[in-house]
């Protein structure tokens, strides 16, 4: 693999992990469990998308067999998306969600922070802008952790549940392999397992003030990195894909 | 007629942000340069927000504005750094801000300081400072939801992005 490809792949990556969390929240507009929340969480999934449009629009520069931020972004095959497992877990009831953005958006504001000081000037770019939003889904969903963790019995119950539910996917935000190595190694990727001690710490300061069990088990599940996907990503992709499968090439 | 820098940045105030249009784009401090090279006209813009719906809307009003100029060789590139701030709003636009009823941005609390005291954000209506925020994120992506508890109005706050 050569640096071109890598860093194709690397920035694939985080393309698909912003839209398929982007898209999960996006779920929820219209059915929030009040206005203000239908509309926070409305916005961060804009945030999100906006910030997949920056990356598929800078996939698109490289020109793959002239394919656009579009074709990238839609038409692939379940198996070609490469976002972690973690992204693409069902919405949930509100407390899942909000787990959910807790441990990829607290992932997300050390990871930002890091890659805004990429040798790649376009990736260090969207750091920047991505970072001042994360820092805002960082604030709202750490908040409604302790709000629900430290609440009522039945609140601190189903946000227990569903820590023990997504626990198992946070690992593989740290996933490595030969794409990763070689841009840390060309100075274009933070090396995220440096600040593996540092995410873990404060997911485990949040959990505690919330009086949540942090759970003790190491299971890790993986797979999304390589293309091996839960049963959810199809559902995802059957919505996602729905016109630009049945009416090719439109546009609006 | 030769155009110079001053007649476009003339120009660009004529443009409105379409969701806050008492604020021109120049007001919002998204223009971040004009390059005249050879009756060629670039205009360099930047979003408030990665997802802002109002880019290409924005984009195409600067080249209507142009055109009725009898303008048409405009270019619009867009960049992301340095990343735009509240802190590029011209003291005009906060004031036009406050005269249509959304709060301006105020130096705020570190972010990662949680349940910290937020900000104290005037009412924009009876300027009481006895005010609360109802959410985080309003009516757009670049405002908080507020209340007044003096004159009870609900009101927006255009929230400090840094």
């Amino acid at each position: 693999m050569n640096k071109q490809e890598a860093l194709y792949n690397y920035t694939l990556r985080l393309a698909d992990d912003t839209l398929i969390i982007g898209h999960r929240v996006s779920e929820w507009c219209g059915k929030g469990p009040i206005l203000e929340e239908d509309i926070a969480l409305t916005n961060i999934s804009l945030d999100l998308i906006g910030q997949a449009t920056l990356l598929f629009e800078y996939l698109a520069e490289f020109n793959e067999d002239g394919k656009s931020s579009d074709d990238i972004a839609f038409i692939r095959h379940a198996n070609e998306y490469k976002n972690v497992l973690l992204c693409e877990q069902p919405n949930g009831d509100f407390g899942q969600t909000i787990v959910r953005q807790f441990l990829y958006s607290s992932f997300a504001q050390i990871f930002y922070r890091e890659l805004m000081k990429s040798k790649d000037a376009k990736l260090a770019a969207i750091a920047e802008k991505s970072l001042k939003e994360v820092k805002y889904h960082v604030k709202h969903s750490a908040e409604w952790i302790i709000r629900l963790g430290d609440g009522t019995e039945e609140s601190h119950k189903r946000v227990e549940e569903s820590i023990d539910y997504l626990w198992k996917y946070k690992n593989e935000l740290f996933f490595t392999d030969e794409v990763d190595t070689l841009m840390i190694a060309e100075g274009i990727a933070p090396d995220m397992k440096e600040f593996e001690n540092e995410y873990n710490t404060f997911i485990n300061h949040i959990l505690s003030e919330a009086t949540l069990e942090i759970p003790t088990h190491g299971w890790e599940q993986k797979g999304g990195r390589t293309g091996v996907h839960t049963e959810h990503l199809g559902f995802i992709l059957a919505e996602l894909q729905y016109m630009q499968r049945a009416y090719p090439n439109m546009e609006w | 007629m030769t155009i110079t820098k001053e007649n476009i940045w003339e120009l660009l105030e004529d443009v409105k942000d379409p969701e806050v249009p008492v604020l021109t784009i120049v007001d919002l401090g998204i223009v971040r340069d004009v390059v005249i090279d050879n009756n060629q006209v670039k205009i360099v813009i930047t979003p408030t927000y990665s997802g802002c719906p109002a880019m290409k809307e924005i984009e195409s009003d600067i080249q209507k504005r142009f055109v009725q100029e009898g303008i048409s060789h405009v270019t619009i590139e867009t960049v992301l750094s340095p990343a735009w701030t509240t802190d590029w709003l011209s003291g005009n636009g906060k004031k036009k801000l406050k005269e249509y009823g959304i709060a301006p941005p105020e130096d705020e609390v570190d972010k990662s300081v949680l349940f910290a005291k937020p900000t104290v954000i005037p009412c924009p209506i009876c300027d009481s400072k006895n005010t609360k925020m109802v959410s985080q994120f309003g009516s757009t992506a670049c405002k908080a939801h507020y209340q007044c508890k003096d004159c009870l109005e609900p009101f927006d706050y255009f929230k400090c992005l840094r």
